[in-house]
């Protein structure tokens, strides 16, 4: 059975127990006065039967599906002649991976030898038979489990409260995935971060000067190093993001200040639905935009001025980049100003300021430490906004801080590094978990700042 | 400042000449008012800024892309020889052969090998295959001359959109002359027109720009949100329950919810890592699968979620909670019986907004190999596939100029999902919210 048939299967048993365990809690009680002398209501019954049919089946189910793959290679590496496995790990990828396309019907490149012809069936046959273990397994847990709650069922079993139990867990679990996401995010980034600085010194890479990643397959090749010294990259990501908060800044600010003060209600409601649609738009949209629209029209605005800008300047990143965080900017500036208390105002107003020396003299001000917040907040997306990057930045690290040049950033230097052929073990793959992991801890406390100051900010007005 | 408070003007300390505070305020007032006016035009201005720059963004894609919902067709004379095709194994004729003699027959005077491949060229590359499955279709037409449209090649497509500019010096022309006077000639017989792009929305991808469509992407896209649904829905809305129901408050509680409001601002590439490292190289999943992606999107969007379904579930009043459990529910039946109902309209309209960002999201699914050429329509969750937002940043790479309309296109049906799916959230919120 394939993985999605024994899923339904599962879900079917599931429901078969949840019947069997209400109709035996009816059993039981038909011979003593009826439903009333249970513990719990019936259904509770059921959804004892039901939720102990479909959990343990459920995790053996993922653990399996989790580890054939790799467990099911491994063997088949075993299985393989001895000269082919006493190849280099890399060759060796190779042909594993082309035994895997071979199975899976793609077409696979150059000569089909009957060695890994032989490798690839054995490959099919050893998943065909994990495939029917699995079933087998997880059909027979789960029916046991069934018959054994509907032998257990009786009056006196509390069944709401174990199944009360089983949900209290199940939403415990489900509360600590967050804390799993970020322990994974660091440990995978981490781990292949501490290998790459093992080859390329730490202080190489946060110092040097010199960024170009290209590593030659012969070792007699020019530039055959690489270099990673990543100020380039990080100057390039500074000067993008400094671009766009130039933009975004004042236009979000200015655009809070005249929503939340001067606007009538109805002017109001059309304009910040209407902003928001700008924070709604796919990434990949704003680097279309930037790269096709923007970059020319600058290009072409430089022209004829007499500046020479490159077709993936800095500036038409930056530009777009700004115009996607306006509403971010705008949006938290909103809720900012808006809890400063309205005593505030009125005291301003008393004193005879007009609107706009209250605005920027007595509300700015106490609003301060929460726009700050939300500033860092859009720097922290700023920098590590990908796709408009990716597409309208460009590829080659120059330490410039002229917006006219061509820059690159993290982001655009981990997708190239990341997409297309590549090989895990070299400096180069790896070099984009460094940068990763630097683009990681930078926002994180980025982040942290924020949340921090928006916080104390918004207790001190409550 | 200095308008505003008179007492250390040099005038006020002059004897018997007492400046009346009044006056300072009033010489200060038309400035005053000035500079007001002034501050609430740059706020407008700003509004209007941003608003111009939504609207130029907006028309710039739709006069970019509107033009691809047409393609060009040819209308080809074909003898379909009964000596070439064989009825029983109808895939061994030569239904290129046949195309190009029929184009051969209308245009009689062109010779030379080069002039020849030029004018095989007018045709799409997929005028062959749509011969094989005419004939597949009509068997009885075996020995009729049959007239049969076909796509045209995204050159003659981009001239007859007028893309392709008839003013500029032949040399620096993607045609010649000599293609512009073919297509002259087909102009004059009406046997080329254009019509709506059925391609466009029921192919997969290609190379050629006239046979490149987005059904491909747009049901990888279907796979990868069903799986992030299923998975993020659920743990989202059991989350929020958690925590906001029945976690005691302490450290813990207090630790996974900085966690969340941090993963909210993680920068949704570093989830394409962590999905890169742990599902790809740990477990072994397979690569530009719909399944990993899906994975991957539900990580990213959960904190959504979460943070959603917690103020839908802090809206509802205490006073239903105090109610149920006063008639002697159990903590997990005041959740199950009357919160959750009453919060389940808050929770979609979160989820719906989480899936329209899982939808547009491109970087973390480039991270994971969803980036592949794939011209197949994948069928199931483990097929390599692609989805829309990968296929615009595909076809925005691409030279072509057929392909650039095609990405504008592209970008409407986008857009057009994501204003549906927000639609839908802001029609379900302004239903069921409810003022307690």
């Amino acid at each position: 059975m394939s993985p999605l048939q024994l899923l339904l299967t599962l879900l079917m048993l599931t429901a078969g127990g949840y019947y069997l365990g209400r109709r035996q809690a009816f059993a039981v009680s038909s011979t003593n006065g009826g439903p009333k002398v249970l513990h719990s209501r019936p259904t509770y019954y059921g959804a004892l039967a039901a939720l102990w049919c479909a959990i343990p089946a459920l995790i053996v189910f993922s653990f399996w599906m989790a580890f054939e793959s790799s467990v099911i290679t491994d063997m088949m590496i075993a299985g393989l002649p001895e000269d082919i496995r006493s190849l280099p790990q890399d060759r060796l990828n190779l042909i594993v991976n082309d035994i895997r396309n071979l199975v899976s019907g793609n077409i696979v490149g150059g000569e089909i030898s009957p060695a890994i012809q032989a490798a690839a069936e054995h490959y099919q046959s050893l998943r065909v038979t994990s495939h029917a273990a699995l079933t087998v397994l997880v059909v027979s847990i789960a029916i046991v489990a069934i018959l054994w709650i509907r032998k257990l069922i009786s009056p006196a079993l509390r069944a709401r409260n174990h199944v009360e139990n089983v949900i209290k867990v199940l939403l415990i679990a489900c509360s600590t995935l967050a804390i799993f996401t970020t322990i994974g995010i660091v440990l995978s980034v981490l781990y292949e971060a501490i290998r790459f600085f093992q080859v390329i010194p730490i202080s190489e890479f946060l110092l040097g000067l010199d960024w170009s990643p290209q590593m030659a397959i012969r070792s007699d090749q020019v530039g055959s190093s690489g270099a990673f010294g990543a100020i380039p990259v990080f100057m390039g990501t500074m000067l993008i993001s400094a671009i766009a908060m130039c933009v975004a800044v004042p236009i979000g600010l200015m655009s809070a200040i005249y929503l939340s003060e001067y606007a009538n209600k109805k002017f109001r409601s059309i304009a910040k639905p209407l902003l928001e649609i700008l924070a709604g738009i796919p990434t990949v949209v704003y680097g279309f935009f930037a790269a096709l629209i923007v970059a020319p029209a600058i290009r072409n605005a430089g022209a004829t001025v007499g500046l020479e800008v490159s077709s993936e300047s800095a500036l038409a990143a930056g530009l777009v980049m700004g115009i996607m965080i306006i509403p971010f900017v705008s949006s938290l500036s909103d809720d900012v100003i808006n809890a400063v208390p309205q005593s505030l105002r009125d005291g301003a107003y008393g004193l005879g300021s007009t609107q706009s020396e209250t605005i920027t003299r007595v509300i700015l001000p106490a609003a301060l430490p929460g726009i700050v917040g939300g500033v860092l907040l859009a720097v922290s997306r700023a920098i590590g906004e990908t796709m408009i990057v990716v597409m309208a930045a460009g590829l080659s690290a120059n330490l410039t801080v002229n917006p006219l040049k061509t820059v690159t950033t993290v982001t655009v230097q981990i997708v190239t590094l990341l997409v297309g052929d590549q090989e895990f073990d070299s400096p180069k793959t790896l070099a984009a978990f460094a940068l990763g992991l630097m683009l990681f801890v930078v926002t994180l406390i980025l982040n942290v700042i924020a949340l921090v100051v928006v916080r104390k900010y918004r207790e001190q007005y409550e | 400042m200095n308008n505003m408070d008179a007492s250390p003007t040099p005038e006020s300390s002059r004897p018997g000449n007492r400046v009346r505070t009044m006056d300072i305020v009033n010489k200060g007032l038309a400035k005053r008012y000035q500079k007001e006016r002034r501050f609430r035009r740059y706020g407008l201005a700003a509004i209007i800024m941003s608003l111009s720059f939504l609207s130029f963004l907006f028309i710039s894609i739709i006069a970019n892309g509107y033009t691809a919902f047409q393609q060009t067709a040819i209308e080809l004379e074909i003898f379909l020889d009964p000596q070439e095709i064989d009825k029983e194994n109808l895939a061994t004729a030569n239904y290129l052969g046949m195309v190009r003699t029929s184009l051969k027959k209308t245009f009689p005077d062109v010779k030379g090998r080069k002039d020849k491949r030029k004018l095989y060229g007018i045709v799409s590359t997929g005028a062959s295959f749509l011969l094989q499955d005419f004939v597949a279709r009509n068997r009885h037409e075996i020995g009729n001359t049959i007239k049969i449209w076909v796509p045209a090649d995204d050159d003659v497509d981009m001239l007859m959109k007028g893309h392709i500019s008839r003013d500029v010096p032949e040399s620096e022309r993607r045609m010649n002359d000599l293609q512009l006077s073919w297509v002259d000639h087909l102009i004059e017989q009406n046997r080329i027109k254009k019509e709506f792009n059925t391609t466009f929305f029921t192919a997969g991808d290609s190379r050629e720009p006239e046979l490149a469509g987005i059904w491909g992407a747009a049901c990888g896209s279907f796979y990868t949100l069903l799986v992030t649904l299923l998975l993020s829905f659920p743990i989202g809305v059991a989350a929020a329950v958690y925590l906001e129901e029945f976690a005691p408050t302490n450290r813990w509680t207090d630790i996974i919810e900085v966690n969340i409001n941090n993963l909210a601002a993680v920068p949704s590439i570093v989830f394409g890592l962590l999905g890169l490292a742990v599902f790809l190289n740990f477990f072994g999943l397979p690569r530009s699968a719909p399944l990993v992606g899906g994975l991957v999107l539900t990580l990213m969007t959960l904190p959504t979620i979460i943070i959603a379904s917690r103020a839908a579930l802090k809206s509802v009043p205490p006073s239903i909670r105090e109610a149920a459990l006063g008639v002697g529910a159990s903590k997990t039946q005041m959740v199950t019986h009357h919160v959750l109902p009453l919060a389940l309209p808050g929770m979609l309209t979160g989820t719906i907004i989480g899936m329209a960002q899982a939808l547009g999201e491109t970087a973390p699914l480039l991270m994971i190999g969803m980036v592949a050429f794939i011209v197949d329509i994948p069928g199931g969750f483990t097929d390599p596939s692609t989805v829309l937002p990968v296929q615009i940043f595909l076809w925005a790479d691409s030279p072509e100029r057929a392909f650039l309309e095609r990405t504008s296109a592209a970008i409407m049906v986008l857009l057009a999902f994501l204003v549906t799916m927000n639609a839908v959230a802001v029609f379900l919120r302004k239903k069921f919210e409810r003022r307690w």
